[in-house]
């Protein structure tokens, strides 16, 4: 896979999509902002599900051009598509690294588990073990997991993340893993650094896309000022978690 | 003429009527006359659910009954109830219970439906409702991650390759549209007569079938199973 292109649809109220058509390409970041109920969410279960015309706003989904048939899209989506949501969580009742490998199993690779934990544990503050109880990890680690789960076993080249931002893990590192591997990441988020780190942001209202909007000059400066607030955040959160003074 | 009869069954609290609730304005927007069973074994309100969708339904409870012989031992009438009511479709939702009978008979379409946060290990116990399904459908997958999504996606596929699979997030109802589609498109079913069970189910009619209450062996008669130590 190359590109993933999105055909518009209609708005909640049946008006065309603000963008006619929208390309986008692996090895980028893109943000989706918008306020609740405008539509972020929808969007990313249209990509998930390669909608054809079929789902209510009527967008087309297309990966290269390539038009699937019904039978490929139901067998596809899993394969292209990677989804990070706000509300998973482990279940399976197994060790971290007997997760793993059963996963590869599964996408029949043959994995270092101990690379995937190592990756996990660069995003997390917490060490996460290959013998721990897998549904015993803390939302962090979760994530972490997920993440480096995503990065290295999934072969999906695009992945799709809802805020990120509530995990509490170095989103910085676990975008870098993610793009190192090639993927297309798009992030729903409602974080001004966040939304800044992409090059293009896609605005989302009333159910549809109202723009895109590429990253000017001057909001690339007030990034790299954010950035730097950000990791002064971070400084400061470790230092509080810590224990320790702050001043 | 009734022309499909789909079998919507699967464990308690796993998403049956979300399912059905998130399908039904779908195929009503094919133009498709539904008619929709629920069974259960004791009072359920799902039945005012589909009342208000505005399609005919019938509740069935079983009461002191096995929920799916129950169910099996309905079918004629029903069938010539949804005939009646000049639909094209009968959805049966069938009561979330033991798993260890399949009411599922050769001319249904039958769907099983399994929840993501369930154990990885459920779909193996689920039996012949799993094993001899047309369709499964993976409800709750907003819950669990991707990874363990594919697991459980993997192991139905393992003890049931033929089956079509869906993935539905049954509040919001991002899935449905396939399902709906998928079932819009089956071809009819020329007639009901001579319908047969796809797998047999498991014999009961021991004393506390009939109402015995009292412990110990002497009370017990008809089939009794024990377990070996």
């Amino acid at each position: 896979m190359h590109k993933l292109i999105i055909c518009g649809g209609n708005d909640k109220y049946g008006n065309s999509e603000g963008i006619q058509r929208l390309d986008l390409f692996r090895g980028e970041l893109y943000t989706i902002v918008g306020n609740t109920g405008s539509g972020k969410s929808r969007l990313m279960k249209d990509i998930e599900q390669l909608a054809d015309h079929d789902t209510v706003t009527q967008r087309r989904v297309f990966i290269d051009g390539k038009q699937f048939t019904w039978e490929e899209r139901q067998e596809q989506s899993l394969h292209f598509v990677a989804h990070l949501g706000q509300n998973m969580r482990f279940m399976l009742d197994t060790t971290v690294e007997e997760f793993l490998n059963l996963h590869a199993h599964c996408r029949a690779k043959e994995v270092d588990t101990n690379e995937i934990i190592f990756q996990a544990n660069q995003i997390t503050p917490e060490a996460i073990m290959p013998n721990q109880s897998l549904n015993l990890l803390s939302g962090g680690q979760t994530r972490a997991l997920m993440i480096a789960d995503i990065a290295l076993i999934c072969d999906s080249p695009i992945v799709l993340i809802d805020e990120i931002e509530n995990a509490g893990i170095d989103k910085e590192k676990a975008f870098a893993l993610l793009l190192s591997k090639e993927k297309l990441v798009m992030i729903v988020t409602h974080d001004p650094h966040t939304a800044l780190m992409a090059k293009q942001r896609i605005v989302m209202e009333a159910g549809a896309i109202k723009q895109v909007i590429q990253r000017s000059e001057k909001e690339a400066a007030i990034f790299e000022q954010l950035s730097k607030e950000y990791r002064k955040q971070k400084r400061l959160q470790n230092a509080i978690r810590n224990g320790e003074g702050v001043i | 003429m009734l022309k499909k009869v789909i079998l919507i069954s699967g464990g308690a609290a796993v998403g049956k009527t979300a399912v059905l609730k998130n399908i039904i304005p779908l195929l009503q927007s094919k133009d498709i006359a539904l008619s929709v069973c629920k069974i259960d074994c004791v009072a359920t309100k799902d039945g005012l659910v589909y009342e208000n969708m505005g399609i005919p339904s019938v509740v069935g409870i079983s009461g002191d009954i096995c929920p799916d012989h129950f169910l099996v031992s309905n079918l004629p009438e029903l069938y010539h109830w949804a005939d009646e009511k000049t639909s094209d479709i009968l959805l049966i939702e069938t009561a979330g219970l033991c798993h260890r009978c399949s009411p599922a008979t050769e001319k249904m379409t039958a769907g099983c439906v399994l929840d993501c946060t369930s154990s990885c290990q459920a779909p193996a116990q689920l039996g012949p409702m799993l094993t001899y399904a047309d369709f499964v459908v993976l409800t709750k997958i907003d819950m669990v991650s991707q990874a363990e999504r594919e697991i459980i996606l993997w192991k139905i596929k393992d003890l049931n390759p033929s089956a079509k699979l869906f993935t539905i997030d049954g509040l919001t109802g991002y899935g449905a549209e396939g399902l709906a589609d998928w079932l819009g498109g089956l071809s009819k079913e020329e007639n009901f007569d001579d319908d047969i069970l796809r797998h047999s189910m498991p014999s009961g009619v021991c004393s506390y079938c009939v109402g015995e209450k009292r412990v110990g062996s002497v009370y017990q008669q008809g089939v009794v199973g024990k377990i070996e130590f």
